[in-house]
């Protein structure tokens, strides 16, 4: 088997347990708020159109940026629980995902409901007044059980789109399939890409069609369809939640983080193969934004992740001064330490900077070769960025230092920036200094000769109830300072490239086996 | 006139700005067999479901059995009155006996004498005993009907209100369903208020025929009273009739003696 595919596989009992989990319980959470709802709503006409627009208000946020919302809000929850009561929560997995996908899933089951009970015949209703029901007997006897297959109907339709969805929620740090399409999607691994997919697809299809048996069997009356349905659903349900149910028996593993991109997950699988050598149980925990990386280390959710000294200077600290490298990492160790208890166990040699790239023959024929050059061409060149460069403080302090103005800016996951300016789409981007992918794709990084870039020095942050975790210090300390740019470029090149690229498992072995004295 | 079932007085009840009921008055002795009828929206409907609660009054005050019917919840009332109305209501997710049971279930009856019931009234409104497990959805017309009335005497009701009971239903069907329900009636000692467009129908069916007409009592009497009305209203609603009796009377005493 290929063995993308074998890795794949291995890790589909975790992805889809985490995925069946959050999308039956976001169901679950959905349904118990809509259909009471959409019960007040058939009673109280006037609460009918504000609960369905509002509905259909949250409907038209897109996915993924619900999921991201989320973060925030339960941050401020958070730390207004911490300020109340001295015990804050984690607004980072499975809660964010939780809720947003639970709002996400009423529309369909609030219209049905609605309209299931709209529909009841007006001669039924008067029927059951005229025997002597009460309103709740009427409810729960006669408009229920009449609506029943439209209220299904939309409980099917919310179940497909929340096991779509859920596949979103690996950016807010909730594993599930969708682990596999950003992985996936960042190393240019279409095997996995199309392997959360197709897991994806499966799943909702075999829910569809076993909410589909209970909901034919509501309409017939059939008990035995019902039952066989329900029961479908239940053992699915039981068969795909088991391993993670063992797992949670096991004392709790140590947890590796990753950013979203090669490097990141090549310095996880690192970290983790150490980790495993000496013994150890560890958890990954991939596709990480940016900041959030830092915040689920400090809010003890992940034990152990690599960033860059730059980028915590300047997004988590918020400072715009540039001290000198070996003075900006003393004062954040320092700072860090005092502020979240998080313990920076130090640098692990290599930098990966932001840079600004070009391709060689496209500088050579403008004749660029430093930002300052760059400065008077940009008005008619187009800059290509990653996701969150442009809204980085770093790309304030450039702009603000050389007087770049493009005259189009345009973001790229990364895979696809490098594309984009390969292809000519774009003069200029923003590269990282340990991209493989410089040297492979022959590009020049435009020297800032007026510093306004701060180092970025890759360091292995240690969350607080780790710091002093021996068996973690053990494995870890060992790389600090044995990483050099030239190893880090070649390792992230063998993930990256088109021919013959590896598993950012495998390239973590090679590496390993490769890293230098001292 | 004997002990007073129902008792209405001075009802009134406003829709959309207009009077539907303008002051009715209206006692209905028990045992009674009372017709409602009137042109379409003379508030036949709206006066009946005044009697169970279904609609509460603007004005007036209403009594069954000597008990303000707003003075207790709606709901244990209409337990104790029988309710059949044109469109039946069977509830389509329970079977034939689910459906007849109903109110001595919310009574809290035991099962067994729920079933005991059920088997009963089955052949009081003469249904095969089979039927008792089949969905309503297979069953005619004319046997929902029967299933209806049986469903509204399940919980020993003295009362009977009627809504057009039989108006969906062909003419031979009809007139059957009629006849044995006169018979329930009758042996069953109920008190039946039942409203009907079929004059017809009322006369050969009431002891009684109450005509109302934009809201208000226009008159009141035995059926043979009702034919000899002088009042213009009456008189067209008994117009119709009369004449096919004549004409009726004519053709029988042709074949007879032809």
């Amino acid at each position: 088997m290929d063995e993308r595919l074998a890795a794949a596989w291995r890790q589909l009992p975790d992805f889809l347990g985490w995925h069946v989990l959050l999308s039956a319980s976001a169901l679950a959470l959905g349904a118990l708020v809509s259909l009471p709802l959409a019960v007040a709503a058939s009673r109280h006409p006037r609460l009918r159109w504000p609960v369905l627009a509002g509905a259909g208000l949250i409907q038209t946020v897109p996915s993924l940026a619900l999921l991201a919302l989320f973060f925030p809000l339960l941050l401020a929850l958070s730390n207004l629980a911490k300020a109340l009561f001295g015990v804050g929560f984690s607004a980072l997995g499975f809660l964010p995902s939780l809720l947003a996908l639970a709002l996400y899933s009423m529309l369909p089951m609030l219209r049905n409901t609605s309209a299931g009970l709209a529909g009841v015949a007006p001669a039924l209703t008067e029927a059951a007044r005229g025997v002597g029901m009460t309103d709740r007997q009427m409810l729960f006897e006669v408009e229920l059980p009449t609506a029943a297959p439209v209220i299904m109907a939309g409980v099917r339709t919310a179940a497909v789109w929340t096991i779509g969805a859920a596949t979103l929620s690996t950016p807010v740090g909730q594993t599930s399939l969708g682990n596999y399409i950003f992985s996936g999607l960042q190393t240019e691994n279409w095997v996995a890409v199309l392997f959360g997919c197709a897991a994806s697809a499966a799943l909702a299809l075999v829910v569809d069609q076993l909410l589909g048996l209970a909901e034919a069997g509501l309409a017939r009356r059939d008990w035995r369809r019902i039952a066989a349905g329900a029961g479908g659903l239940a053992l699915a349900l039981a068969a795909a939640v088991a391993p993670l149910a063992v797992r949670a028996l096991e004392p709790r593993p140590y947890v590796v983080g990753a950013k979203n991109f090669s490097e990141q997950y090549i310095l996880a699988e690192l970290m983790s193969r150490r980790l495993e050598r000496g013994g150890a149980r560890v958890a990954r925990k991939e596709d990480l934004g940016s900041v959030i990386a830092y915040r689920a280390l400090a809010g003890g959710e992940i034990d152990a992740y690599v960033d860059y000294s730059g980028t915590l200077w300047t997004t988590v600290l918020n400072r715009d001064d540039h001290p000198p490298r070996a003075v900006l990492l003393q004062h954040l160790g320092e700072i860090l330490a005092e502020r979240d208890g998080v313990r920076l166990l130090g640098p692990l040699g290599f930098e990966n900077a932001y840079a600004l790239a070009m391709r060689r023959d496209r500088a050579r024929a403008l004749g660029i070769a430093s930002l300052d050059d760059l400065a008077r061409k940009a008005p008619s060149l187009t800059l290509g960025a990653d996701l969150e460069f442009l809204s980085r403080p770093e790309w304030r302090t450039l702009k603000a230092a050389y007087g770049l103005r493009f005259k189009t800016q345009r973001q790229f996951q990364p895979t696809f920036m490098y594309r984009a300016l390969a292809g000519g789409d774009v003069d200029v981007i923003t590269a990282f200094s340990s991209d493989g992918r410089i040297a492979a794709d022959d590009l020049v990084v435009l020297a800032d000769p007026r510093g306004a870039i701060p180092p970025y020095d890759a360091v292995i942050l240690i969350s607080p109830q780790r710091a002093g975790d021996r068996r973690l210090i053990d494995a870890l300390g060992p790389l600090v300072g044995r990483v050099s740019v030239e190893a880090m470029r070649r390792a992230n090149y063998s993930v990256d490239r088109d021919k013959g690229k590896v598993a950012p498992a495998q390239a973590a072995a090679a590496l390993e086996a490769g890293l230098g004295g001292r | 006139m004997g002990e007073a079932m129902i008792e209405l007085e001075g009802i009134g009840k406003d829709f959309g700005g207009g009077a539907v009921l303008d002051g009715v008055d209206l006692r209905v002795a028990s045992g009674q067999f009372v017709a409602l009828i009137g042109g379409s929206g003379a508030g036949k409907t709206t006066l009946l479901k005044t009697i169970n609660g279904l609609i509460v009054p603007d004005r007036g005050a209403a009594r069954v059995d000597g008990r303000p019917v707003a003075g207790a919840p709606g709901h244990e009332l209409r337990r104790s009155i029988g309710y059949v109305f044109q469109d039946v209501g069977l509830f389509p997710h329970m079977t034939v006996a689910e459906n007849i049971g109903v109110t001595p279930r919310l009574l809290g009856w035991t099962r067994e004498e729920i079933a005991a019931r059920v088997e009963e009234l089955l052949a009081l409104v003469a249904l095969p005993a089979d039927h008792a497990s089949r969905p309503p959805s297979a069953l005619s017309g004319g046997q929902r009907q029967r299933v209806g009335v049986a469903r509204a005497l399940a919980a020993r009701p003295r009362l009977m209100l009627m809504d057009e009971p039989f108006g969906a239903l062909d003419p031979v069907i009809r007139d059957a369903l009629g006849a044995d329900y006169r018979r329930l009636h009758d042996g069953l000692g109920l008190t039946t208020v039942m409203v009907t467009h079929d004059v017809t129908e009322a006369l050969l069916l009431a002891d009684r025929i109450v005509v109302l007409g934009a809201g208000r009592v226009v008159a009141d009497g035995p059926p043979a009273a009702m034919l000899a009305d002088r009042t213009p209203s009456v008189r067209a609603l008994m117009d119709a009739p009369r004449r096919q009796a004549e004409r009726l009377s004519a053709l029988l005493a042709e074949a007879g003696h032809g």
